[in-house]
């Protein structure tokens, strides 16, 4: 009986179903597909639901209605490695189809997305991953990748100027053993130096370090400050041994050391730390105000720079759909709109420059321990105590001479005070 | 041995439909298999140690990595391997997996049971630790992307021709693997695996032939980690992580250690239970967490073991079941 | 590089190798006396620093924390070693694999239950300073650790030698057949030994959690440490344990102050070595 009903009926159905999946949905206009790479799982997962969060937020904001395309947002997990990045990524492209591929958190994933993008003709939106020469040295191989977050060494140049301006002259760096630690302390050293300063120390604990104690002796006493570049719980623990070891000299840091996704865990030790990023959840403007206490109700944290760069991604993308009507108007000629947008988002005012990297704020920021947006607890917000507007990927320097010298690297710039 | 030519036969009609089904599914599928494929090859290395010769090794991933990351090093400073010189880095990578297992191999054998186990570890993490902190010459954290897929004659950017290339690698590894272990080595290898000492009373010279079990997986693992490097396009020290290691193990146990497609039934599944699943559920650690702890505690000889396993049963209950008849009869 | 530099080296070393002791001896102990490669340790310490945080979040008392997170682990410890390795009789390749399943599962339940926030375990006040002793700045908490392994070890070695209990796992560790012969009841010091192993690490966890922080793959981080603590020390010994942490912490310690480049190598090299040479380790029984 189920036999001769299968019969009847199998071949309308599997017309049915065929003719459905081969119709190019005369909706196709109409629907944004959007994939997006983030370790959902693994140890990295807290980071990607950040960042999902973020995106998914200006999602719910604008009823996933994008200038008249309704966004389909369909999140893969990467799982924190760069191969499944990959495998994720190739998915999201030929299966689902999707127009936009979002996400990728570590550099190594950047890197392993961004050849997946040139090989499926598929438009790369980085929001996260900031290895600097995704948009500088390697950027020829990328036509369809387009940064929106901002580069490991942006905000370190800016930096080094506000250390001079502070009057210190000698610096030790203590960094994380990785390429992202070479890129935002070395674009610090090159700052720092071109105004007179000089870095004396470059100490490089490995990635996953607990223990500080056999480094934090080994800072020379004649600095004037320590700058510091930690991620992840590597930035729990090394403010705090730094100061059980009696640390008195001020310290100064890159903005992942101090972010809002680790700073609610830090304790009174880090007051008086500054830092620099394009973002800072302490900024008072509405725009910020309104974010932070939307974001804060919904999920019950502060949120982090991972949040933040996620929605204003979202808001730029909608930006370049709502001008084409809803409608997309193929890889690369979204990547030049995308490219040619002025947005005035929840951290600044955004353009992108022609290597398709975002020029932005920096904000030097300071922690303080206050009461902030009319919240009754006193907690540690990262104040803003000086802003550097309009700041590109190469900062006060020379684009064509800075591309000239190679990529930060562990010896790049070469450490000529220390002995 | 009739049931042996059913088994070759089984398995024959199985790769068959592999090959024909697969290239005409979606391509997330066919990358999927792809992987699993390439990755089974590493799965087979470990059976052939832990399944013939009795040795549970936790530390082949380094053998992965370092066919790995010769692939990846040759094809992107030194621009070599993305032609017809694509054999000759799997000839190298092969080679290079070798030495190492050579190497290793001499600290290793002359360990057994649980100490093995701890001693490849140790080897393994060694490795990890190198791939991890030489940072001139496997890029470290960052890992080494290799632009583009080989192309001889053939492209292998396209995902069905890789396929096929994969698959035919993974037809001709079982191949030889089974080979090797029906010849009269493999048998002294599982004469090890029962009673080693009554082996060595025979006169065998039990170390070598461990040790030589143990270089040959460590070949298969450079092959293995040859085709994987071309099958995400990157290389980086994850892939040397301790749970690859244990990932291989665990495979080779939940399919059936000692059956060598064991292994690669083990990998399908829990490259379908994470690559698949996970896209579908976000609880998907949880069922492979249970899938692992219910195997091993009721199927220890694995999903390849269920037949053995259901034959046994039967002939159990019908011996009971004629002692009943025997017991009315006489009563 | 002055007396000072070596002092304090020296110094920093000896306390992280308290904490590996802590991590250290419960393995060493599971092995002794069950011959299991406890993979799911590195869980134990990890979720040990879990609970903690959970017992300071509601009643806001770090002292209580410690002994209630240890015990609640060891409860876990137990309940798998009764539930799910006793059933696998002597089978050390599937015990292992067991413990890596749970570890897994232990990985994700965490993830689920606690979120993926990094977080930090704060002692009381009174631990956070530093005693300055002959110009160096030698943080309290780090002490705290080294008094505590010791008494801990002191404890430990009191209950082995001195009681019959402790007599009863010697004997199982040197011989289980012959500690059946005379009528000990090894499967129910297996089950106390498990438990025991499973309430040091989490007492590690909790100690460590300050030190480290509490996160999302600690668990697989500490793990490899903790077996090269028990390698090197040898297995199944206590003593061994003690010298194995001891030598771990100093030579990570001045390994990456002197050699920063080959951290990793100078760790599991030795390890490598030392089985091969003795399987057991330096100190271990057969």
């Amino acid at each position: 009986m189920t036999i001769t009903f299968l019969r009847r009926l199998g071949p309308p159905l599997l017309g049915g179903v065929v003719a459905l999946s081969l119709t190019p949905a005369a909706n196709a206009a109409e629907e944004l597909r959007i994939g997006f790479v983030a370790p959902t799982t693994g140890i990295f997962a807290q980071v990607g639901k950040d960042m999902v969060d973020g995106f998914q937020l200006y999602l719910d904001d604008v009823n996933s209605d994008f200038g008249g395309a309704k966004v389909k947002f369909i999140v893969e997990d990467e799982q924190g490695k760069p191969d499944t990045a990959v495998t994720r990524a190739k998915k999201l492209a030929l299966q689902d189809k999707v127009h936009l591929l979002v996400g990728g958190l570590l550099a190594s994933s950047g890197y392993a997305l961004a050849p997946v993008s040139t090989a499926e003709k598929t438009v790369y939106v980085v929001p996260v991953s900031a290895a600097d020469d995704l948009t500088q040295r390697d950027l020829a191989k990328y036509p369809y990748l387009i940064r929106t977050g901002w580069s490991s060494s942006q905000p370190s140049h800016p930096f080094g100027q506000w250390a001079c301006d502070q009057g210190y002259k000698k610096i030790a760096a203590v960094g994380a053993d990785y390429a992202f630690g070479y890129e935002v302390i070395g674009g610090f050293q090159r700052a720092f130096e071109a105004c007179g300063g000089q870095i004396i120390q470059k100490i490089w604990p490995p990635i996953g370090t607990k223990d500080f104690g056999p480094y934090i002796p080994t800072i020379r006493q004649d600095a004037d400050a320590i700058f510091t570049l930690m991620v992840g719980p590597m930035s729990l623990q090394f403010p705090k041994q730094l100061a059980a070891s009696g640390n008195k000299k001020p310290v100064i840091g890159g903005g992942t050391s101090y972010d809002e996704f680790v700073l609610p865990s830090m304790g009174d030790e880090v007051i008086g730390h500054v830092s620099a990023l394009q973002y800072s959840a302490a900024l008072e403007t509405p725009k910020n105000e309104a974010f932070v206490k939307k974001y804060r109700a919904k999920f019950g944290k502060v949120p982090s720079y991972y949040s933040e760069t996620n929605y204003t991604s979202a808001q730029m993308i909608h930006e370049v759909i709502k001008n084409n009507k809803g409608n997309f108007p193929g890889a690369e000629e979204f990547v030049k709109q995308l490219a040619a947008l002025k947005l005035d988002t929840i951290r600044g005012p955004v353009s992108i420059d022609d290597m398709r990297n975002p020029v932005q704020n920096i904000y030097i920021k300071k922690v303080e321990k206050k009461k902030m947006f009319g919240y009754d607890k006193e907690e540690l917000w990262n104040t803003v105590i000086k802003t550097y507007p309009n700041v590109s990927q190469f900062g006060q320097f020379n684009k064509d001479e800075f591309l000239k010298t190679p990529v930060y690297s562990r010896d790049f710039p070469p450490c000529k005070f220390c002995n | 041995m009739q049931s042996q030519h059913i088994k070759v036969l089984s398995v024959v009609v199985a790769l068959a439909a592999i090959a024909v089904i697969i290239p005409n599914t979606n391509s997330f599928v066919i990358l999927l298999t792809t992987r699993a494929l390439a990755f089974s090859i590493l799965v087979m290395s470990v059976d052939v140690l832990l399944g013939y010769t009795g040795l549970a090794s936790l530390g082949q991933a380094a053998y992965l990595g370092v066919g790995a990351y010769v692939t990846a090093i040759l094809a992107t400073r030194y621009q070599f391997g993305l032609g017809y010189d694509f054999w000759i880095v799997v000839a190298l990578g092969i080679c290079f997996a070798a030495a190492l297992a050579a190497v290793f191999g001499l600290l290793a054998i002359r360990a057994t049971g649980v100490y093995f186990l701890m001693i490849t570890l140790a080897l393994g993490q060694c490795a990890w630790g190198l791939a991890y902190r030489w940072n001139s010459l496997t890029g470290g954290d960052n890992g080494i992307n290799l632009r583009a897929r080989p192309k001889f004659g053939i492209d292998l950017a396209n995902e069905v021709t890789f396929f096929y290339v994969v698959f035919g690698f993974f037809a001709v590894s079982l191949l030889l693997m089974y080979t090797l272990v029906r010849s009269p080595f493999g048998r002294s290898l599982m004469g090890i695996r029962e009673r080693e000492l009554r082996m060595k009373i025979l006169g065998y010279n039990t170390w070598l032939h461990k040790y030589l079990a143990f270089i040959i997986a460590g070949a298969f693992g450079g092959l293995a980690g040859v085709l994987w490097a071309h099958t995400a396009g990157i290389v980086s020290p994850e892939n040397v992580v301790l749970t690859t290691s244990v990932d291989a193990l665990l495979m080779a146990v939940l399919g059936g250690a000692g059956t060598l497609v064991g292994g690669v039934i083990g990998a399908m599944i829990v490259f379908g239970l994470r690559e698949y699943l996970s896209t579908l559920v976000p609880w998907w650690q949880y069922v492979l967490g249970a899938v692992y702890v219910l195997t091993i505690l009721y199927l220890p000889t694995g999903l390849m073991g269920i037949p053995q396993r259901i034959r046994q049963r039967r002939t159990l209950t019908g011996r009971r079941d004629d002692m009943k008849k025997i017991a009315t009869v006489t009563s | 590089m002055n007396t000072q530099f070596w002092l304090i080296q020296a110094f920093n070393g000896i306390s992280y190798g308290a904490l590996l002791f802590l991590v250290g001896s419960g393995l060493s102990l599971i092995f002794g006396v069950m011959r299991i490669v406890n993979l799911s340790h590195g869980s134990y310490f990890l979720l040990g620093g879990y609970v903690a945080l959970s017992v300071i979040w509601t009643t806001g008392s770090w002292a209580l924390a410690l002994p209630v997170a240890a015990l609640a682990i060891a409860v876990v410890g137990l309940l798998m070693e009764r539930i799910f390795l006793r059933p696998l009789g002597f089978d050390p390749l599937r015990q292992v694999l067991l413990t890596v399943g749970f570890a897994f599962l232990f990985q994700q339940a965490a993830l689920d239950i606690w979120t993926g926030n990094n977080f930090d375990i704060n002692p009381p006040e009174a631990l956070t300073r530093s005693i300055v002793v002959g110009g160096l700045y030698l943080p309290l908490y780090r002490v705290f650790m080294i008094a505590m392994a010791a008494a801990i070890g002191i404890a430990l070695w009191l209950v082995m030698e001195k009681t019959r209990m402790g007599a009863a796992v010697r004997a199982t560790v040197d011989d289980a057949q012959m500690a059946r012969g005379v009528g000990i009841d090894t499967s129910r010091i297996s089950m106390f030994i498990f438990a025991l192993g499973a309430f040091l690490a989490a007492l590690g966890g909790v100690i460590g959690g300050a030190f480290l922080g509490i996160y999302p793959g600690l668990d697989f981080e500490m793990l490899p440490i903790a077996f090269a603590v028990v390698i090197i020390g040898g297995m199944g010994s206590l003593g061994g344990a003690a010298i194995g942490a001891l030598l771990v912490g100093l030579a990570d310690n001045f390994g990456k102050a002197l050699f920063p480049e080959v951290s990793y190598f100078t760790l599991y090299a030795p390890m490598a070595l030392i089985l091969a040479v003795k399987p057991t380790g330096l100190f271990g029984r057969e």
